[in-house]
């Protein structure tokens, strides 16, 4: 099985000063596989794909991209990995000194892939393929709203067609409608591309919709990794009380008296 | 002991800050001389930094020439000595006035807004998107901006000497009775290269300080709206102390016997 993974974390380490975030984690997602990462805010699933993109750097452990461990890895090497990867920010992340098709096409022009009227092109097309007409092209993204930054967002994540996609918390901040969207859109563009993707979210409707299996990061740790459809009756208090949203069960929130 | 080790830590903060800087430095100094180069972005630069810039600059430094003209006539008038009056708005300006206050005021237009700027992109992701997109955030970022400020602000403190004198000459000969060809010609042959020279020196310098910190701190911005407001105001202020203290170098280097 182990030679079908696009991506593995292997006994990976992480801590911010005092702050230990990840412990030890050990995950792995198949080629083509759609893996939802679900866990409490703060609990480290950002960080978990930023030690893929090389935003942050294990403090032990193995993250292996394609049978190639990647932490430590040349700067030549980390440009060739990213340059597999898509990824949709939770806010979208768009850049607001340039245009909607520029920011799209950003990508493209960067690397040389297309210059010009080419990225713009190419850019509309994509932007077609995410529901957004090409009136949005010229506009700043702070003229557009929160669902349709999103959108744009993604048409970047997409642009040059990633074997790996993340998405951090796609439908944070939508209504259920654009959610559905969004969640729709993830699933066709996933699925046109036949890329692997990994998804973090809080949205258990999303984790439905989106995932082949989902994982849940509790404490640092990875507790539970299964089929979506063991959801509902996972055989874990942890992932039970979260799943159904429960204040009563093993996961204690801190409040401060 | 607890005196002591208050003390400690102060050095120890304040050694491990000057370290991340000259890290920062060397690393942004570094970049500037390795391609990738991003036309579009020096260009942007050099018209935000040299042209939008000028306005406060002329401004600033033709009352200053003014004022320095009408003290020095005042001050001179009681031993007798106004015809120097030309004589010290020149030295004054190209050595100091103009470098200085060019310095600061620059601080405070675009070092304030490059913290701003460069912090929203980091508290919004944007620079972790650049990462992902095949673009080193140094290169887009930080390198057009040095290149800017190492460039610009000799042609903002050349212009300024040259406004700053002017409003010397004005004063001298509209409000003080000098005459006009007298006045030009006693400045023209006061003045030597090595203070125009050592000027625009400081003015490299301080264009390198002043961006530097902008970057810095906007760079390194944590936590939100706040973290913003807190590595703008650090910028402005590390960049005035940090100028201050490379002008006395700089004369040091240059006119000490």
């Amino acid at each position: 099985m182990i030679d079908k993974s696009k991506i593995v974390w292997r006994d990976v380490h992480l801590a911010f000063a005092e702050k230990q975030v990840l412990r030890g984690i050990n995950l792995n997602v198949l080629e083509g596989e759609s893996l939802v990462v679900i866990g409490g805010s703060g609990s480290g699933k950002s960080v978990l794909i930023k030690s893929v993109l090389g935003i942050t750097k294990p403090d032990s452990g193995e993250v292996i991209v394609d049978s190639q461990n990647i932490v430590g890895c040349s700067s030549h090497e980390r440009e060739a990995i990213n340059s597999k990867i898509g990824m949709l920010f939770q806010g979208g992340a768009l850049f607001d000194s340039i245009s909607v098709w520029e920011n799209v096409a950003f990508g493209l022009m960067q690397t040389g892939s297309a210059r010009g009227t080419t990225a713009r092109s190419r850019a509309i097309e994509v932007l077609g393929r995410v529901g957004l007409d090409k009136t949005v092209a010229d506009l700043s993204p702070s003229e557009l709203s929160g669902g349709m930054q999103k959108r744009v967002a993604l048409a970047r994540a997409i642009i040059d067609e990633p074997e790996i996609i993340f998405f951090d918390e796609p439908t944070t901040g939508l209504d259920p409608i654009m959610s559905d969207v969004i969640n729709q859109l993830i699933i066709s563009c996933v699925r046109d591309l036949g890329a692997t993707a990994v998804t973090i979210t809080h949205d258990m409707r999303s984790a439905r919709t989106i995932a082949d299996k989902v994982a849940m990061l509790y404490q640092g740790q990875i507790i539970w990794h299964e089929r979506v459809s063991h959801l509902d009756n996972p055989g874990n208090d942890y992932v039970d009380q979260f799943v159904h949203g429960r204040g009563e069960g093993p996961i204690q929130m801190t409040i401060r008296q | 002991m607890k005196l002591f080790s208050g003390i400690g830590s102060v050095v120890l903060t304040f050694l491990a800050a000057t370290g991340r800087v000259a890290a920062f430095a060397g690393s942004g100094l570094s970049h500037c001389l390795r391609p990738p180069f991003y036309g579009k972005q020096i260009l942007r630069q050099l018209i935000e930094v040299g042209f939008y810039c000028l306005p406060v600059v002329a401004l600033t430094t033709l009352f200053s020439g003014m004022v320095l003209a009408l003290q020095s006539y005042t001050g001179f008038a009681r031993f007798s000595a106004e015809s120097a009056v030309a004589n010290v708005v020149v030295l004054s300006m190209t050595r100091e006035l103009a470098p200085v206050l060019a310095g600061l005021m620059v601080a405070g237009r675009i070092g304030a807004s490059m913290a701003a700027e460069i912090g929203t992109m980091r508290v919004t992701e944007q620079i972790d998107a650049l990462s992902t997109l095949s673009t080193h955030p140094m290169k887009y970022l930080v390198v057009p901006r040095i290149i800017a400020g190492l460039t610009m602000l000799p042609i903002l403190v050349l212009i300024g000497d040259i406004i700053g004198v002017m409003g010397g000459y004005l004063v001298g000969v509209y409000r003080l009775g000098f005459n006009a060809v007298g006045y030009i010609e006693q400045t023209w042959n006061f003045i030597e290269t090595l203070d125009v020279v050592s000027g625009l020196v400081k003015a490299a310098v301080f264009g390198f300080i002043v961006t530097l910190m902008g970057c810095y701190h906007g760079y390194m911005s944590r936590g939100g709206a706040q973290g913003v407001g807190i590595a703008t105001t650090n910028a402005v202020v590390s960049s005035a102390i940090l100028i201050l203290v490379a002008n006395y170098v700089i004369t040091e280097s240059f006119f000490s016997k």
